[in-house]
């Protein structure tokens, strides 16, 4: 009899901070102690809370253990499960009160957040699809199979107000009616699993921590809109998540739950998974499809949709993996039940990957209409270092920067566009006061040129002019006329792209300038980066008081620039300065600093 | 995606060609089969020179322009030969607030390459990579399998270290 589970995440965050070697120690030690009867070791999918990986809970206590290392194995192993002393310690700090031990779903992290799309991401072991069966799996399918007109299916998606989780937000429902309504002889079921924003990794937790979810939606829609084979196109970039979602589909197979004719209603429907190869572009929908024909992942305008003229020339349907996520449970409890959350036009919950310069970094889970102050400063935890809360960017390289002053927004789909952002996947990377904006925007254009599929002039030759201005302001060499002139380039290129890619590739610049243009102006006018980061602008400054005149970074100095005698503070020629920062690196003294 | 291509003579043992060739046969009648073979071909010979382009245009049936061109649009495809050691650091918006802009400047004057170079012993490789999903331990940076988090411009010289043994 099983008296204790030990969850171990495996996600990607978790297993790049060595829990796999966790789950070594603790099987071996947990041997030692001859306890393999009375305590299992489960690898789950992702908690959320990567800064403090590796995570372990053990239950029933929902004993959460953060930032654990293998040599803390034995010591948890003889205490806590052995002799039922909870190892205080080594709990996550702030789980441990005086008088008692709080459980995981009571910290600041956890308490707001409401899990419906991660529902069983660190909760059950991925590879085990009884597992998944023990949490209600498949009985949404069953449900729809053996109780449910196809378009009934449809109608409660619909009712359900659920809208695209990856990026434009169109409602889930009208793509599954209007691919319902073409005839053909064939039609196609997509996942969109090429999470290609920057910062984004909620689709990469779900198919690492839930793969069979994203199984049996598919399914489910292919059942609504009569298809009987689907595609998963996944980043190569994710082995984890390839991996399990194999196991999953063949398991799914095994049980009959794929296949032909599943639960015995002669319906037969199969998947198959396609592997990205790095091009953001494949993000896009037509993209997508021409990728997965073996071609250049280049759009193709639209009309035709998709849902008219899709995958191999068939009606398609494309969603992407956290859409998914959500379809069985609205099946099972009702579009009533999902529209009891979120705001007027956005409903239910939507999953960000909160990032960069945040305490708390991971992975959460809230309404529609949390606010962003909500997220930044109570789940995640505030700003490292006391500094202070400048941007959120969301939408990666297609959205835009949201600065501190409208923090108190509430978040959902049309209200992020109406401030120049998008929802985007749900990447969500948090700036503080040394982030320099115009480097942001600059950064992204970078990645914009470097993924512009070339198909189309204006975002292939626009967005290099584009970033070419912003490296000339980063350098200081630019006058004011050629912000306006920037700021005119973005809306001619908004305008005449192909596809989304190049519409969206002005957002970053265009919300900067918008809420942040003293910074760009003083880039121009002043020749100088406020938050300090741009080269060209900075000088590197000796301070007298602080140097011993040890003439390590005269010695280390590449062009000669350093001048002084030993035992006097050194002086740093300005004119000669390449700024390459080795004397900062040399300095034991921190006396080199850069203005 | 400007590609580079590789300056080494083509060294393919007839092994790797059976084993392409027998990926070509199971794929060929698939819809949509290149990408899946290019993938393959890329595990087996650690690249995709052109005479392992032209085996897989014979083997498809598919112009041999296209193969180049479908190689060359997807960055996870390389025209040239890896390191032993191959270093990726990631420049997505988390690693890259983080400082990971600076870690990768580093990699580049200690090594003495840019972005998708070899070092002349073939030892070392280094890319720039798009995110990989790990945002909590920006910013990270890869070795082969082996994942860094949290890494600084000071952590770098013992990284290599470990690998230059």
């Amino acid at each position: 009899m099983v008296r204790s589970h030990v969850l171990v995440c495996g996600g990607t965050g978790c297993t790049s901070s060595g829990s796999h070697q966790i789950i070594a120690a603790l099987e071996q030690e947990i041997k030692k102690n001859g306890l393999e009867q009375e305590v299992k070791v489960i690898r789950t999918g992702c908690f959320g809370l990567c800064a403090l990986g590796p995570i372990m809970v053990i239950y029933p206590e929902g004993s959460f253990y953060s930032m654990v290392k293998p040599e803390d194995i034995p010591e948890i192993v003889s205490e806590h499960l052995l002799k039922g002393r909870i190892v205080k310690r080594l709990l996550y700090s702030e789980t441990v009160q005086e008088d008692r031990v709080k459980s995981l779903n009571e910290t600041q992290f956890y308490k707001k957040q409401e899990r419906v799309a991660l529902a069983n991401c660190g909760v059950i072991d991925p590879e085990n699809i009884e597992e998944y069966i023990g949490y209600n799996g498949y009985s949404a399918l069953g449900k729809v199979l053996t109780e449910m007109k196809p378009s009934e299916v449809i109608d409660v998606i619909t009712e359900s107000g659920l809208r695209g989780r990856g990026g434009g937000g169109f409602p889930t429902g009208r793509k599954w009616a209007f691919a319902a309504a073409n005839d053909a002889d064939q039609k196609y079921v997509c996942c969109n699993a090429d999470e290609g924003d920057p910062g984004a990794f909620m689709d990469r937790s779900i198919l690492e921590g839930d793969p069979h979810v994203v199984i049996e939606a598919m399914t489910i829609a292919g059942y609504a809109i009569g298809a009987s084979q689907g595609y998963v196109y996944i980043r190569a970039e994710y082995p984890i998540a390839v991996s399990r979602l194999q196991i999953a589909i063949d398991q799914a197979r095994e049980y009959g739950l794929l296949g032909k004719d599943i639960f015995g209603s002669g319906f037969d429907f199969d998947l198959e998974i396609r592997l990205g190869a790095g091009a953001f572009v494949c993000g896009e929908e037509t993209a997508l499809m021409t990728s997965i024909e073996g071609h250049r992942g280049e759009p193709r305008p639209r009309p035709p949709f998709p849902a008219v003229k899709g995958l191999f020339g068939k009606p398609t349907i494309l969603n992407n993996v956290e859409t998914w996520a959500n379809i069985p449970q609205i099946i099972l409890k009702g579009a009533d039940w999902f529209k009891s959350m979120g705001t007027e036009k956005s409903k239910g919950t939507k999953v960000f990957a909160l990032g960069g310069k945040i305490n708390n970094t991971g992975l959460v889970e809230v309404p529609m209409g949390t606010t962003l102050r909500e997220i930044v400063e109570e789940i995640g935890g505030g700003i490292p270092g006391g500094k202070k809360f400048k941007a959120a960017q969301t939408g990666g390289p297609s959205g835009g920067c949201i600065p501190e002053s409208l923090a108190d927004t509430p978040i959902d789909y049309d209200n992020l566009l109406a401030i120049g952002s998008m929802m985007g996947s749900g990447g969500l990377i948090v700036m503080d006061e040394d982030t320099c904006m115009v480097d942001i925007a600059k950064f992204f254009l970078e990645f914009t040129v470097d993924e512009s599929c070339g198909k189309c002039t204006p975002c292939r030759v626009g967005t290099k002019r584009m970033y070419e201005m912003l490296s000339k302001i980063c350098k200081g060499n630019a006058s004011l006329e050629d912000i306006d002139k920037l700021e005119d380039l973005c809306y001619e290129i908004k305008a005449g792209s192909l596809c989304a890619l190049g519409q969206s590739a002005p957002n970053p610049v265009l919300s900067t300038l918008k809420y942040f243009r003293d910074e760009y102006i003083a880039h121009v006018v002043e020749k100088r980066c406020p938050a300090g980061v741009c080269k060209d602008l900075l000088t590197f400054e000796i301070l007298p008081d602080k140097c011993k005149g040890c003439t390590l970074c005269a010695r280390n100095c590449p062009t000669g620039a350093i001048s002084g005698t030993a035992k006097q503070p050194h002086i740093i020629d300005k004119t000669k300065c390449i700024k390459c920062g080795a004397c900062m690196e040399k300095c034991h003294f921190h006396a080199i600093v850069k203005k | 995606m400007a590609k580079a291509t590789g300056n080494l003579p083509f060294s393919g043992t007839p092994e790797q060609e059976a084993e392409l060739r027998k990926v070509i046969a199971e794929h060929k009648d698939e819809k949509g089969a290149l990408m899946p073979v290019l993938h393959k071909a890329q595990e087996i010979y650690g690249y995709l020179p052109i005479e392992v382009q032209t085996i897989i245009a014979e083997g498809l049936s598919v112009p041999l322009q296209e193969v180049y061109g479908v190689a060359t649009f997807y960055s996870q495809f390389s025209l040239y030969p890896k390191g032993k050691y191959k270093i990726s650091v990631c420049l997505g918006t988390a690693c890259y607030v983080k400082g990971a802009g600076d870690v990768f400047d580093k990699l580049c004057k200690k090594l003495g390459l840019q972005s998708g170079q070899c070092t002349p012993d073939g030892r070392f490789s280094l890319d720039a990579c798009r995110c990989i999903g790990a945002c909590g331990l920006a910013p990270v940076l890869t070795v082969n399998d082996e994942v860094y988090g949290k890494v600084t411009v000071d952590d770098i010289d013992t990284i290599l270290a470990k690998y230059t043994g």
